[in-house]
């Protein structure tokens, strides 16, 4: 049985395959409508959120599976104090697959040590978020039709920006890839991250404060939202949220072809006069977001669609 | 006082430690859980050492199955195990880091499911033997040294 914690659980040929899977879904939804017909996905969130609950509910939906689950720790037995060890060992025998989102850093990897079923992990605190990496993927590899050859740049929060660090493990594994990383000096990438990954991989990086002196050069420019939770200070916070704001002058300083992703939600940092270039992909990343969802649920299952 | 030398005498079975940093060796005892053994235990501290100036040394009496030395390891790789067996050092052990060490160090980082979960064994595995580098498996959070 396999679990998904980790982008990295997957192998580039994983991925690929997985990837293929998703366009094919998108190709041919009819041909999946009912691959999942009689199976139930439970979805444990025990912190807010609206677009990674619902695409795995979505993507389970789509296939002819069922939903379950509870939206907030609340609402969950968590409230009387059960460990998640004890609730995914009695949700392993409501469901056959769980998708878990929980504030603890770790919290999905002490899951699957104690469940019958596959985990899902759907975020655990500021330390991963793989099917938002396996969305970022998708949406590059089917908009750009590669996702070697580019330079990237990745804006905003890069200190707690947990979306940003699972997609630079994820893509320096492929060649020719190079990142200008842009964000206050207090939002810096972390140094690990810098030295154990981009270092290691020997992938060139720049470090730049304005988005302005950096978007033309990129292939495709990833912002972040600020996201209050991870501070601990509300001043800082104010300070640092409206840092950037991508809006129609910037995008005139961009190559034609350069793609805008955004794991949303969003806030102030890209103005919504941008939302119909044609360059701003985040809505559609959230469709893929679904397609990638439904191939990994079918992975997951081992369930094989002739 | 004069030149005085404290003698502990010699053991039949078990282990001496030698060239421990000097103050350690209480860190040690914890550590091996000797506190839970029913064996006799000598602690030398703060002995005169040519090569660290000071040191501490500890021998200990029981059979050389009971005692996982892998920790000593993560503490200090420099300590020198002798292995005791009929009053001979039948063995010089080299120390290595252990590849995973449980419930001997805390995660610090306050956002880790350990910090609320019941029961959760605290696992940290080495990441980079070459900066003796140690993450807690479930954040993945850099243990510090002090």
């Amino acid at each position: 049985m396999r679990h998904l914690l980790n982008p990295l659980d997957l192998s580039v040929e994983e991925i690929d395959e997985l990837l293929d899977l998703a366009n094919d879904i998108e190709a041919y939804p009819d041909k999946y409508a009912h691959a999942c017909a009689g199976k139930k996905l439970v979805t444990m969130f025990y912190e807010p959120s609206t677009r990674t609950r619902l695409s795995h509910e979505a993507a389970m939906l789509n296939l002819g599976g069922s939903v379950l689950g509870f939206s907030s720790a609340e609402s969950s037995s968590a409230a009387k104090g059960e460990s998640v060890a004890d609730t995914i060992r009695t949700v392993s025998c409501y469901a056959d697959i769980a998708a878990m989102r929980h504030p603890k850093e770790g919290a999905a990897m002490v899951a699957c040590q104690h469940s019958r079923i596959p985990v899902i992990n759907a975020g655990d605190g500021g330390h991963q978020h793989p099917t938002q990496t396996l969305t970022d993927l998708l949406t590059i590899r089917s908009e750009k039709k590669r996702l070697n050859n580019m330079t990237i740049g990745l804006c905003g929060d890069l200190k707690f920006g947990r979306t940003v660090h699972s997609l630079i493990h994820a893509l320096v594994r492929y060649e020719n890839i190079k990142f200008i990383l842009i964000s206050p000096e207090e939002l810096r990438l972390p140094g690990y991250i810098r030295k154990d990954v981009l270092d290691k991989n020997n992938v060139p990086y720049e470090e730049v404060e304005s988005l302005e002196e950096a978007i033309g050069k990129l292939d495709l420019l990833y912002m972040t939202r600020v996201q209050k939770e991870r501070f601990f200070n509300e001043e800082d916070y104010v300070r640092m949220k409206d840092f950037y704001i991508l809006d129609k002058s910037k995008m005139m300083l961009a190559k034609e072809d350069m793609l805008v992703l955004h794991p949303l939600p969003r806030v102030n940092e890209i103005s919504v006069e941008i939302d119909d270039d044609p360059r701003a992909v985040y809505f559609k990343q959230a469709q893929y977001g679904v397609y990638v969802r439904m191939a990994l649920i079918l992975t997951l299952l081992d369930i094989k669609v002739s | 006082m004069g030149n005085s030398t404290l003698n502990v005498s010699s053991i039949e079975e078990g282990f001496v430690l030698d060239h421990i940093q000097a103050g350690k060796s209480m860190d040690i005892y914890k550590h091996l859980k000797l506190d839970k053994l029913d064996c006799c235990v000598a602690i030398i501290k703060n002995a005169r050492s040519n090569k660290m100036g000071k040191k501490d040394i500890m021998k200990i009496e029981c059979p050389i199955d009971v005692i996982d030395l892998d920790i000593l390891g993560f503490i200090d790789h420099n300590i020198t195990v002798n292995i005791i067996q009929q009053n001979k050092i039948v063995e010089k052990r080299e120390l290595r880091l252990p590849k995973q060490i449980v419930n001997v160090i805390k995660c610090k980082n306050p956002r880790c499911i350990t910090s609320i979960e019941q029961e959760l064994d605290q696992i940290f595995v080495l990441t980079d033997p070459e900066k003796e580098e140690y993450r807690c498996k479930y954040c993945e959070q850099r243990y510090k040294k002090k």
